[in-house]
């Protein structure tokens, strides 16, 4: 019998990965532990080793490809007595390719009848969101030798999650700067640096890791502008991971929007798209206060059209009326907006108009724009992925209590993640887990339908 | 002493400057004793000659950061005694415009980079001001003080393990007064020299007493010349004393009176340079009266100028939380 090589997952939030290399060629014999292929991830190249012994009957992916995904059929592996491929395996992995090798479309991606504000230059090209972030950091180093990134794995490893790829190359070990594991000092030597002068991006292999450095980015960064009179400004980023990746257990799965978002002093950023990404990270590059920068493990490997204009930025503070609608208002932002736009898209087949914003930016909050729509729809969902208690969802509640109260038709209601730090097992991580049927569950309730 | 022949003129102004910040510190006690300070004040008396010593060591460019027991400090680097008293007494020419305090306090203009009230924390930012220096490829150095309490923070080590890595321009200076609030270095620690552990990390330091400016000059020579030289960090642990209490509200039940007075009365940097400029003739009574005057001057005067301040303005309140874009 021949077995069927697929394409491993090696990493907890890959879909799909690159053949970088084969090392095997049909004909070839195997024996366990063998490394057949280099394979690139979302986060490394990692070699992937044979686990039974044979011949290689077959190649089905040739080196290079890229967007393979996770359990596709990659080679054929004949047993040592074995010459050719049978007939009946050949047949199902044609039809196999048929299915999956039409066109991936980026879930998230915005529907045509969204409304997007920025993006009025003409000529657009598709990107991760990882290219997006990478292409930030290098158009805004080109233009200014003050900016320097530092971070664990920033450098030579090219990022942990390869958000860094190419930029010590292009900008040497003077401004790409690889650190120990060592948060809270390195995060204290970048305000330093920004204190001196400079303009540091400093990169948390995720931000569960920040926790070790909060008392510098708090009580340093963010409050000694005010404590100086204004004489000490601290122009830095803090960027990375943010939230939930999957299956990595309660430390490394948590959304800290609520809690940066609580401290004056600080900006917060927390990006969904390609384009919003790349032009959120130049403004916060350029902005002269510290500004958290909360990307998404998830969201880096969606594709996106994203503006070829090297000029192309969103300001801080601005939310994004992502879809248009009268009904209800849905307020989300980062992820969360997967699952806001998924399920204004199911709630439209049953005759309920949603209105979606994207924050995008959390600190200073847009409410205007929150407000002005509620006004109109009378009724808001909010949707994050953190924690129920004090999150931004409450504080939006209050913003509209205050400000559009006789406007309210339903009392708001705030979709978030569970009050649990989060399970590894798959099922309690699911249930702990924001998800689209809960949002939907929500507009029908403030629809009273 | 050393044997290098120190110029005259510079004895006098080590002298005038450990006086004024004594008598800055001994009116700041006062002030508080009135109400017109509030919160948190740690004096800086016994400590004079730390701060004084390393100033002398400091050229032009060169950056100063330290903890909440920062007034001796700003006098030293030359910020003014009148806007350090305003900021004393939370009023709108203080430095920081009042909102600030005793343990924030800032000048740019001065490279004075505060003023900081978390234990240890200015200990990465010190490196963090001496990385930005390297990287503009300058020739000043950092000086990074903290306390023997601080010294026992997991931040000071990961910032010796970059400074040393990167060769960062830094001289980390343990102000090795004996105590951490009422805990003494001895119930803190099993190491008893708090500057060797930066061995550890491949970084070369030095003992110093505390008690005698001009060995602390020279200790500060050295140093920075290590600095500017680019070969990264030095530490000097400086062995000094605190006679006060660690903040206005401290009763020091943790030490005795008779182990105070006997620093105090043995050791004073001030009082023993007085002696020497008096025996070795290099001033008259006369004139040493006529520094404790000018002095005395100065201290009031700031007093005066603190008082007669304004609180901020109630329109400050939202004001300097962000820069404008
Ligand atoms: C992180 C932190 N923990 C505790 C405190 C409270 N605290 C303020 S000063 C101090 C003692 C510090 O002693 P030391 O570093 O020797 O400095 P000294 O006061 O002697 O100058 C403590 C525990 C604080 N401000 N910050
Ligand atoms: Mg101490």
């Amino acid at each position: 019998m021949p077995t069927e090589i697929l394409m491993p997952a090696l990493s907890p939030t890959m879909e799909e990965g690159t053949i970088a290399k084969w090392l095997v060629k049909k004909g070839d014999s195997v024996l366990p532990g063998d490394i057949l292929a280099e394979i690139e991830t979302d986060k490394a190249t990692i070699e992937f080793e044979s686990i039974e012994e044979g011949i290689v009957g077959e190649i089905l992916v040739p080196e290079g490809s890229q967007g393979i995904k996770i359990n596709e059929i990659i080679a054929i592996l004949l047993a040592p007595d074995e010459s050719k491929v049978p007939e009946r395996t050949k047949k199902k992995i044609e039809h196999k390719h048929v299915i999956e090798s039409k066109p991936l479309i980026a879930k998230g991606k915005p529907e045509a009848s969204v409304e997007i504000k920025e993006l009025t230059q003409p000529e657009t090209k598709t990107i991760t969101v990882r290219e997006a972030l990478r292409d930030a950091m290098a158009e805004e180093m080109r233009a200014n030798p003050n900016i320097f990134l530092m971070g664990e794995e920033v450098a030579e490893y090219q990022g942990a999650y390869k958000i860094s790829q190419g930029l010590l190359e292009e900008f040497s070990a003077k401004r790409v700067i690889d650190t120990p594991i060592t948060e809270h000092g390195f995060a204290g030597i970048g305000v330093g640096a920004a204190f001196g002068g400079l303009n540091p991006i400093i990169e948390f292999m995720t931000f569960n890791f920040a926790m070790q450095a909060i008392d510098q980015i708090v009580n340093s960064a963010a409050k000694t502008l005010y404590m100086s009179g204004g004489q000490m400004g601290c122009s830095i980023v803090f960027r990375g991971p943010n939230g939930a990746a999957s299956r990595v257990g309660a430390q490394h799965s948590q959304d800290y929007s609520a809690w940066y978002s609580s401290v004056p002093g600080l900006k917060v950023v927390s990006p969904f798209s390609s384009d919003d990404a790349k032009g959120l990270l130049k403004s916060a590059i350029r902005d002269p206060n510290p500004v958290i920068f909360l990307e998404n493990e998830i969201l880096y490997g969606e594709s996106f059209e994203v503006p070829i204009d090297n000029n192309f930025i969103v300001p801080i503070g601005k939310a994004r009326i992502r879809r248009s609608g009268n009904d209800v208002t849905i307020v989300s932002f980062g992820i969360g907006l997967k699952f806001a736009l998924e399920a204004a898209e199911l709630l439209s087949e049953s005759g309920i108009d949603s209105e979606v914003i994207d924050l995008r930016t959390l600190r200073p909050m847009d409410t205007d724009t929150i407000i002005q729509s509620v006004m109109k729809t009378n009724r808001c969902v909010t949707v994050e992925e953190g924690f129920p208690v004090c999150s931004i969802g409450n504080y939006i509640s209050s913003v509209i209590m205050q400000e559009a109260f006789d406007y309210l038709d339903a009392p708001v209601i705030n979709c978030t993640g569970k009050d649990v730090p989060m399970p590894y097992a798959a099922n309690l991580e699911k249930l702990a887990l924001l998800t689209t049927a809960e949002v939907i569950t929500a507009v029908e309730e403030v629809m009273y339908r | 002493m050393p044997k290098k022949k120190m110029p005259i003129a510079k004895l006098q102004k080590y002298y005038k400057d450990m006086l004024l910040i004594r008598r800055f510190e001994e009116k700041a006690g006062q002030l508080y004793g009135m109400g017109l300070i509030g919160g948190f004040c740690h004096l800086y008396i016994g400590q004079e000659a730390v701060v004084v010593g390393l100033e002398a060591a400091a050229i032009k460019g060169d950056k100063r950061i330290t903890s909440y027991r920062d007034h001796g400090h700003m006098l030293a680097c030359g910020m003014e005694a009148k806007g350090v008293m305003a900021e004393l007494a939370g009023r709108g020419d203080g430095y920081s415009k009042g909102k600030g305090g005793s343990m924030h306090m800032f000048s740019k203009e001065k490279n004075f980079f505060g003023g900081h009230g978390i234990v240890g924390a200015q200990v990465p930012i010190g490196a963090g001001l001496a990385f930005s220096d390297k990287y503009k490829g300058t020739k000043s150095v950092t000086f990074t003080y903290f306390g023997d309490g601080a010294a026992n923070q997991g931040q000071v080590y990961e910032t010796y393990n970059m400074a040393m890595l990167w060769k960062l321009p830094v001289i980390f200076i343990i102000e090795n007064n004996q105590y951490a609030m009422g805990t003494s270095v001895d119930r803190s620690t099993k190491s008893h020299s708090l500057w060797e552990r930066g061995l550890a990390y491949g970084i070369k330091g030095e003992e110093v007493d505390g008690m005698d400016v001009l060995k602390v000059k020279d200790a500060g020579d050295r140093a920075t010349a290590h600095c500017r030289k680019g070969n990264g960090p030095y530490i000097l642990e400086i062995k000094t004393y605190r006679y006060r209490g660690h903040s206005m509200s401290d009763p020091a039940r943790y030490r005795t009176r008779e182990e105070v007075q006997k620093v105090r009365s043995e050791r004073d940097p001030i009082e023993n340079l007085r002696d020497i400029l008096l025996t070795e003739k290099h001033l008259s009574e006369q004139e040493i009266k006529k520094i404790d005057v000018e002095i005395k001057d100065i201290v009031n005067d700031a007093a005066e100028f603190a008082k007669a301040s304004p609180e901020p303005s109630v329109n400050e309140l939202f004001t300097d939380i962000y820069l404008e874009v």
